[in-house]
């Protein structure tokens, strides 16, 4: 569904324009709200919606199959690691879901590699990606190779 | 409109689109190159770009061998029955072993994924995939990359991969433009990842006016990784691998988890189960090495997707449609009917509005299922892309020049989409590809093969100039004419587009012939596409998101040539379901049980086009069962 931006909700904060991967979120000039240039290339994604600080963005299913009458909304909150959503049928029918979007504090899980100590000769040698063998198989377990899985390259038809 | 030129210089590695393939190369990179100056450049904002960028509710490519479930080589083959043979297994191999140490991490990260309460084991949705709450996957991958980039430029339209002037076909970087401010960005580079992503919208979409929008994958998937790499003199392979997806009808809401783990089924609009009874016809023009219902089922190897793709067509066609997905049994259980939401909502929320528009609740009604347009891409049941060296110790003679994913052009890396032969990857495997890469990128880098690189003032003005044409052509010619779009002097980006998809649809193999094409409709798609190809010199631009559609058509069109080139040299059906060469129907494994491979002379346009070798991973034991044969 091609997204649209309410008038009396939207502030012209930019959000939207900043986060669209298809940049297709632009500010109306005379207006100095966002609009929808292009909806023949939104892919109904729900970045901008889920992104804009008033809610003023939702969207209508596409003009060529979908009939008016519907809606699907979502909050995403960082702060609760949560996404809601409501669904509203055309004949009034409403399912309500709750996800979450993630298991930590927002922003903590990632590692910066800058301050891990660097590789070793031997590892860069090595098949091992960044902290493996460990994360394979959480154990002591190595890499896999052709000798330790008994197996060959050949070529031609066989199978 | 004048337009600054801002360079990045003494870059070592240059990341090209940041999706899941240039997150995981981004990221990993900054362990093997702890000095190293690390670059991305990303065409939207890397927390929501890619294909990834709405979420996923599975990850597709999880070995699970610490509980011991599959091993690598398991993979290998499913990959390779899925692709009627014509796979790179090193680069799979290789994928596979690396792609658990990928999800652990996430999980880390905290991307929530799902768990049996009983055993602590991720819950499988089916044998390679595993169920998540992905609805910020992307953000959080992206943190991780944010982190280990010493800068991200986000809104930077890639156009061209820059080649050195001292040495021949040796990467030296990239340059594109910013599509706010119009700068022009000059990035010179010792090694590039081309992250960059496969192509929707090259055939005409199922969807028309405002519903164009609602493709498979992407519509931001502008066929860039190859439009970049072929321009440069990458050879490519797999090409002609284009793939048609069975959808949930006018949403393409994924069947996945429907099947596998909802335990939904299809049948024909007589309520009838009709897929096995196109088995025997089908096995005719495939053989039984690729079809063998019997074995399939002694076994649990899949009938390959492209084969049920066949059968789906061929039932609509004998006009016992439509497909229903017979949903209304599983959504009785209230837990069943939250996942089979949850996975809409998760990644294709547009399924999601589309029945809430149109009054469907999979409780009450079985949904209809639809094949879809072609899309070229690499990472899911298909494999075009790249023509990419495998690792050290897996791959043969052919496959092998240096450096893991490294492609025909030195320190010209590759990732996700933008490597060929290698299906089934996903998200997962494509992170993992990043890693690989990345890994491989440095050592390039520390083996001294980047040294002496020369960037000429006149490649780089050169570029520009091309680059920017599409504003100076709508300058010049826009007064000729009163108002409007239509002008005798100049193209706007979607017209060219739409000539584009209706050209490739007609003559390539598209939805509304049956996706059949032969070799008189390829050499006249050929010559449309040459002919088209003058016109793209005569787009004009208004303003700088019609720039980046330009390019983005421009990308598209050279994608389309190559697929073009590789169906018409492939004399073979290969892959029913996905398309037919009317001239000749049957798959022929004497010919060509090979990989296609083709080379773009970037000075005279010409294409070459070659067979490789296809190597398969075989074991002791089935060596054994051969000989005893």
């Amino acid at each position: 569904m091609p997204t649209f931006v309410y008038m009396t909700s939207c502030d012209g904060c930019g959000h939207c324009v900043d986060i669209c991967p298809s940049d297709i979120m632009h500010i109306d000039p005379t207006h100095r709200r966002a609009y929808n240039i292009e909806p023949d290339m939104c892919w109904e994604c729900y970045s901008c919606v889920k992104a804009c600080p008033q809610n003023a963005i939702d969207a209508r299913g596409y003009a060529d199959f979908a009939p008016l009458g519907h809606s699907v909304r979502v909050r995403r909150e960082e702060e609760k690691g949560t996404i809601s959503w409501r669904i509203k049928f055309r004949d009034g029918t409403e399912k309500n879901f709750l996800s979450p979007i993630t298991t930590k504090p927002w922003g903590s899980g990632t590692p910066q590699l800058k301050d891990v100590p660097g590789p070793t000769d031997e590892m860069r040698d090595s098949q091992h990606l960044y902290s493996e063998p460990k994360y394979i198989r959480m154990d002591e377990g190595e890499v896999h190779t052709l000798e330790s899985n008994g197996l060959k390259m050949k070529q031609g038809v066989y199978y | 409109m004048a337009h600054k030129t801002v360079v990045e210089d003494d870059i070592d590695i240059l990341v090209v689109g940041a999706g899941l393939g240039g997150t995981g190369a981004a990221w990993e990179a900054r362990f093997w190159g702890q000095d190293k100056k690390i670059i991305i450049a990303e065409k939207a904002n890397i927390d929501r770009s890619g294909a990834v960028a709405q979420g996923l509710y599975a990850i597709n490519c999880y070995m699970g061998t610490r509980w011991g479930e599959n091993n690598p080589e398991d993979h290998v083959r499913y990959a390779r029955i899925d692709l009627m043979g014509m796979v790179r297994e090193d680069l799979l191999f290789d994928m596979a072993r690396h792609v658990d140490s990928t999800v652990h991490q996430f999980e880390d990260w905290g991307l929530p994924i799902m768990k049996d309460p009983k055993t602590g084991q991720y819950l499988r949705e089916g044998r390679w995939q595993i169920m998540i709450h992905g609805e910020s996957y992307k953000p959080i991958v992206a943190e991780a990359a944010k982190k280990s980039a010493d800068k991200v430029f986000n809104r930077i339209c890639v156009t061209h991969l820059l080649l050195d002037d001292a040495k021949e076909n040796r990467i030296a970087g990239a340059v594109g433009f910013n599509v706010r401010t119009g700068d022009y960005h000059v990035f010179k580079s010792k090694t590039v990842i081309c992250g960059a992503g496969g192509a929707s919208n090259i055939f005409k979409p199922r969807s028309v006016g405002e519903g164009a929008g609602r493709v498979w994958y992407a519509p931001w998937s502008s066929g860039s990784a190859y439009g970049l790499m072929i321009d440069a003199g990458a050879k490519m392979t797999q090409m002609e691998n284009r793939i048609v997806l069975a959808r949930f009808k006018d949403g393409y809401g994924p069947v996945g988890a429907y099947f596998l783990h909802l335990k939904t089924y299809t049948q024909n609009g007589m309520g009838e189960e009709y897929e096995s009874k196109w088995f025997p016809s089908l096995q005719k023009m495939v053989g039984k090495e690729y079809l063998d219902p019997e074995v399939s089922h002694r076994t649990h190897r899949p009938i390959p997707t492209c084969l049920r793709n066949h059968a789906m067509i061929s039932e609509v066609n004998a006009g016992r449609g439509p497909i229903h997905m017979v949903t209304m049994k599983a959504f009785q259980d209230p837990h069943l009917e939250e996942v089979g939401w949850e996975n809409f909502l998760g990644m294709t929320i547009g399924q999601a509005v589309l029945w809430a528009a149109t009054d469907v609740d999979p409780k009450n009604e079985n949904p209809e299922l639809t094949t879809s347009e072609p899309y070229v891409m690499g990472s899911h049941a298909t494999g075009c892309g790249g023509w990419a060296s495998g690792p050290e110790d897996v791959s043969p003679p052919e496959y092998f020049w240096g450096y893991n994913r490294m492609m025909t052009i030195e320190g010209l890396f590759g990732a996700g989409d933008a490597v060929g032969g290698t299906p089934h990857a996903f998200s997962s495997g494509s992170f993992t590809e990043g890693r690989l890469a990345a890994k491989a990128a440095c050592k390039y880098i520390d083996d001294g093969k980047a040294e002496g690189i020369v960037v000429s003032d006149k490649q780089i003005e050169g570029r520009k100039e091309e680059i920017f044409a599409p504003l100076e052509r709508y300058k010049v010619y826009r007064n000729e004419i009163v108002a409007g779009t239509v002008s005798p002097s100049y193209h706007h980006p979607k017209q060219g587009l739409d000539r584009l998809q209706k050209l490739m649809d007609e003559y390539c193999g598209g939805v509304t012939v049956g996706y059949m094409t032969n070799e008189k409709l390829l050499n006249i798609c050929l010559k449309k596409l040459k002919v088209m190809e003058e016109d793209l010199e005569k787009l004009a631009a208004k303003d700088l998101h019609e720039l980046l559609r330009a390019w983005e058509l421009k990308h598209r069109h050279r994608t389309s040539e190559c697929v073009t080139q590789h169906t018409l040299f492939r004399k073979e059906t290969r892959w029913p379901g996905y398309y037919y060469r009317g001239d000749a129907m049957k798959l022929d494994d004497e010919n060509w049980h090979v990989l296609t491979v083709s080379r773009r002379d970037p000075e005279t346009g010409e294409y070459t086009m070659e067979k490789a070798p296809c190597y398969h991973l075989v074991d002791d034991e089935e060596e054994k069962a051969v000989a005893a044969e």
